[in-house]
């Protein structure tokens, strides 16, 4: 990988128009829908709000929520993305390939569908649970073999977490058809009808995620020179990996208690802050964070005008646009793998 | 990559576990009746050994009759055909790709089968009869395999890019099956979601004559081809040394089991894992070679498909699990089990 080193001022440039792109994401999110909105009915549902202008009560009950989670969401897939991909050494690696996101919502499907909890304090920790199963079932499964922790083992053995939980999932849905049609929404990622009470008590925990991926930054370019070479530097690896795993379950068990299994954000967008700003995990970190923010809002808004005035769940808009991306990764060879 | 080959060359050394070939047929073909007699009598309503053997033959009370020869034989039937010809695609897919893990449902055949099948229930089912479903499903396996296999193509395909994209594939499709479902009315998203978890629930002698022609067609042809799939076992630079055209054998073994998968996916629904588990199941028991291995995986598939329907239709009375819920529930501790045992094969 020849990659122009860069020097600080352009990445901080970078960043800075990143967040430009993430703040005009955001409100073009709150703009457009099935009813636009104005800017000035945008501002004073923030700043003098009117429940008496219906206008402003989309803007702000139905609108920001939705730009705010989505932006949540999108941030904490994202680097979940980024610190599988680096603890892991696979550029194919996300909270979606490797079944984290699967095993969070048979949890949270079974949780519903089986002993109807709604709350979603409780759903939270049922999501988090579901999400450490699978990863720790998924890295013991693709650590087991001779080679050890091999990339291919890890990526074949989500695929088939992913197919055991789904497969589970459809024998509870099929069991339970009342409310199929709303959990099917919830199953395909979406993060639309949610309201602002269903993220809040999420918000710490996905908090608590981003500060210790941020924190932890410099160890993350350890952990991707690989085992032998980390070792070396004096890096304790089962202490990093269990870091790293608490990590990607907070981030993603939290963002599939609001918003579903959302695929494939984890995957693209560290690729694209790579291409960017290059292997460095202390600048990926960020960018990551920020782009991957953005393309939810973005994919989000997109979803909204596809088959207008009906919305495609945005889990469906990124898995179409993530899973050509996932091929052609694929495809670039083995060289990286 | 190589770890099928020395998987099972070391199941092979071990020697102790292994008995001849002939054995193993007799005794699963046995298993297959044993196993076809309890499914015939258990049930909501149990049936007596005596009054099956009447039923079978048209003698015996009406219900007897209407149950065993209605609801029961085709259901059984379709479930040991489904069954064997998963497993066959398994078995030629582990051969062609070399790869333990690789199966019907990891390489994108059983996902482009859902795909069409969900979008003929749920858009096209008011043009056409329902009894174009079949065709749906086996066009959709085709063509994602079709995709697959030209996604991964680079001067030849590679063993290991051709899994990554099938599920890469995969992905993609099943984000279009959720959009569809997502946006049909109630009713056909039941019936379609019912049908994508796998289920032989209400087979009939019609189901029978639809898939058994293509199976016994696929059959043969795969008869003809053992010798081929033997060479891609080998590995593509002994294969090509011994001139075997490998990539034109490649394409048509693949096209062979997507079209056995595909079949079997239109009758059954997306039964996961059997194609992954009964393969590795019957090296275990017969050795790594090829000639046998395939009918003993198709022996050992019926076997798990029957025998998963059956606990489904009977332990949770009067509930119906679908078969392919237990076939999963099922195939991922054998998944752990495969992986750990590579382990210690090393």
């Amino acid at each position: 990988m020849e990659r122009k080193i860069r020097s600080n001022a352009y990445r901080s440039a970078g960043l800075l128009g990143g967040f430009v792109l993430l703040i005009a994401s955001f409100i073009l999110s709150m703009r457009f829908g099935f009813v636009s909105i104005s800017w000035s009915d945008i501002l004073s549902s923030i700043i003098s709000y009117d429940d008496g202008d219906m206008n402003q009560v989309v803007a702000r009950t139905a609108r920001l929520p939705r730009a705010l989670i989505a932006a949540t969401v999108g941030g904490s897939l994202a680097l979940a993305g980024a610190i599988l991909q680096s603890v892991t050494r696979n550029p194919l690696a996300s909270p979606s390939v490797l079944g984290i996101n699967a095993g969070a919502s048979i949890a949270v499907v079974a949780a519903i569908t089986l002993a109807s909890i709604r709350e979603s304090e409780v759903l939270m920790w049922i999501s988090f649970f579901g999400a450490a199963v699978a990863a720790v079932a998924v890295y013991a499964l693709g650590s087991l073999g001779r080679e050890g922790l091999s990339p291919l083992r890890i990526i074949l053995a989500g695929s088939a977490m992913t197919a055991l939980f789904s497969s589970l999932t459809q024998g509870m849905l099929v069991r339970n058809e009342s409310g199929l049609q709303d959990v099917l929404f919830w199953l395909a990622g979406s993060v639309a009808g949610r309201t602002i009470e269903m993220l809040l008590p999420v918000l710490p925990f996905m908090g608590v995620g981003w500060l210790l991926a941020f924190a932890l930054s410099r160890h993350w370019n350890i952990m991707a020179m690989g085992e032998e070479s980390a070792k070396g530097l004096g890096q304790n690896m089962t202490l990093m990996k269990v870091a790293a795993g608490l990590i990607v379950i907070l981030l993603a068990g939290s963002a599939v208690t609001v918003a579903g299994p959302i695929g494939l954000i984890g995957i693209i967008v560290p690729h694209l802050a790579r291409g960017m700003v290059g292997l460095d995990y202390r600048w990926l970190m960020p960018y990551s964070a920020v782009l991957g923010a953005s393309l939810l809002l973005l994919a989000d808004l997109v979803a909204r005008f596809i088959i207008f005035p009906l919305e495609v769940p945005v889990g469906i808009m990124t898995a179409a646009l993530g899973a050509p991306f996932f091929i052609y990764l694929a495809r670039k060879g083995r060289a990286k793998l | 990559m190589s770890s099928i080959a020395n998987g099972v060359a070391s199941t092979e050394a071990s020697g102790k576990k292994r008995k001849s070939a002939a054995r193993v047929v007799i005794g699963l073909s046995l298993g297959i009746i044993g196993l076809s007699v309890l499914y015939l009598t258990m049930g909501d309503s149990m049936i007596g050994l005596h009054r099956v053997w009447q039923a079978l033959w048209g003698r015996g009370g009406m219900e007897d009759v209407l149950i065993v020869q209605t609801f029961r034989a085709p259901r059984l039937v379709i479930g040991l055909l489904v069954g064997a010809a998963l497993a066959t695609a398994g078995a030629i897919l582990q051969a062609v790709i070399r790869n333990p893990l690789a199966a019907p449902d990891v390489v994108g055949i059983t996902g482009g089968a859902s795909f069409g099948a969900v979008l003929f229930l749920t858009v096209l089912s008011g043009v056409f009869g329902r009894g174009l479903l079949p065709v749906a499903a086996i066009v959709g396996a085709f063509c994602a395999s079709a995709l697959v296999y030209i996604l991964a193509w680079r001067k030849g395909t590679d063993s290991l890019r051709l899994v990554l994209v099938g599920i890469g594939v995969a992905s993609l499709l099943s984000a279009g099956t959720s959009f569809l479902l997502t946006f049909s009315p109630a009713y056909s998203a039941t019936s379609a979601y019912i049908w994508l978890t796998g289920t032989i629930y209400g087979s009939t002698w019609g189901d029978v004559v639809m898939l058994a022609p293509w199976l016994i067609v696929f059959g043969i042809i795969l008869y003809f081809n053992t010798g081929n799939l033997h060479a891609q076992l080998l590995g593509d630079e002994i294969a090509i040394g011994i001139g075997s055209p490998v990539q034109r054998h490649r394409l048509l073994l693949v096209s062979l089991s997507v079209a056995l998968a595909g079949s079997a996916v239109a009758i059954g629904g997306s039964i996961g894992f059997v194609g992954l588990i009964a393969p590795h199941m019957a090296r275990r028991l017969v050795g790594p070679v090829i000639h046998r291995v395939l009918p003993v995986s198709a022996l050992i598939g019926a076997i798990v498909v029957a025998a998963a329907d059956l606990i489904g239709r009977t332990a949770f009375l009067p509930l119906d699990i679908p078969v392919g819920v237990f076939t999963s529930a099922v195939g991922a501790p054998f998944f752990i089990y495969l992986l750990y045992r590579s382990r210690r094969a090393g």
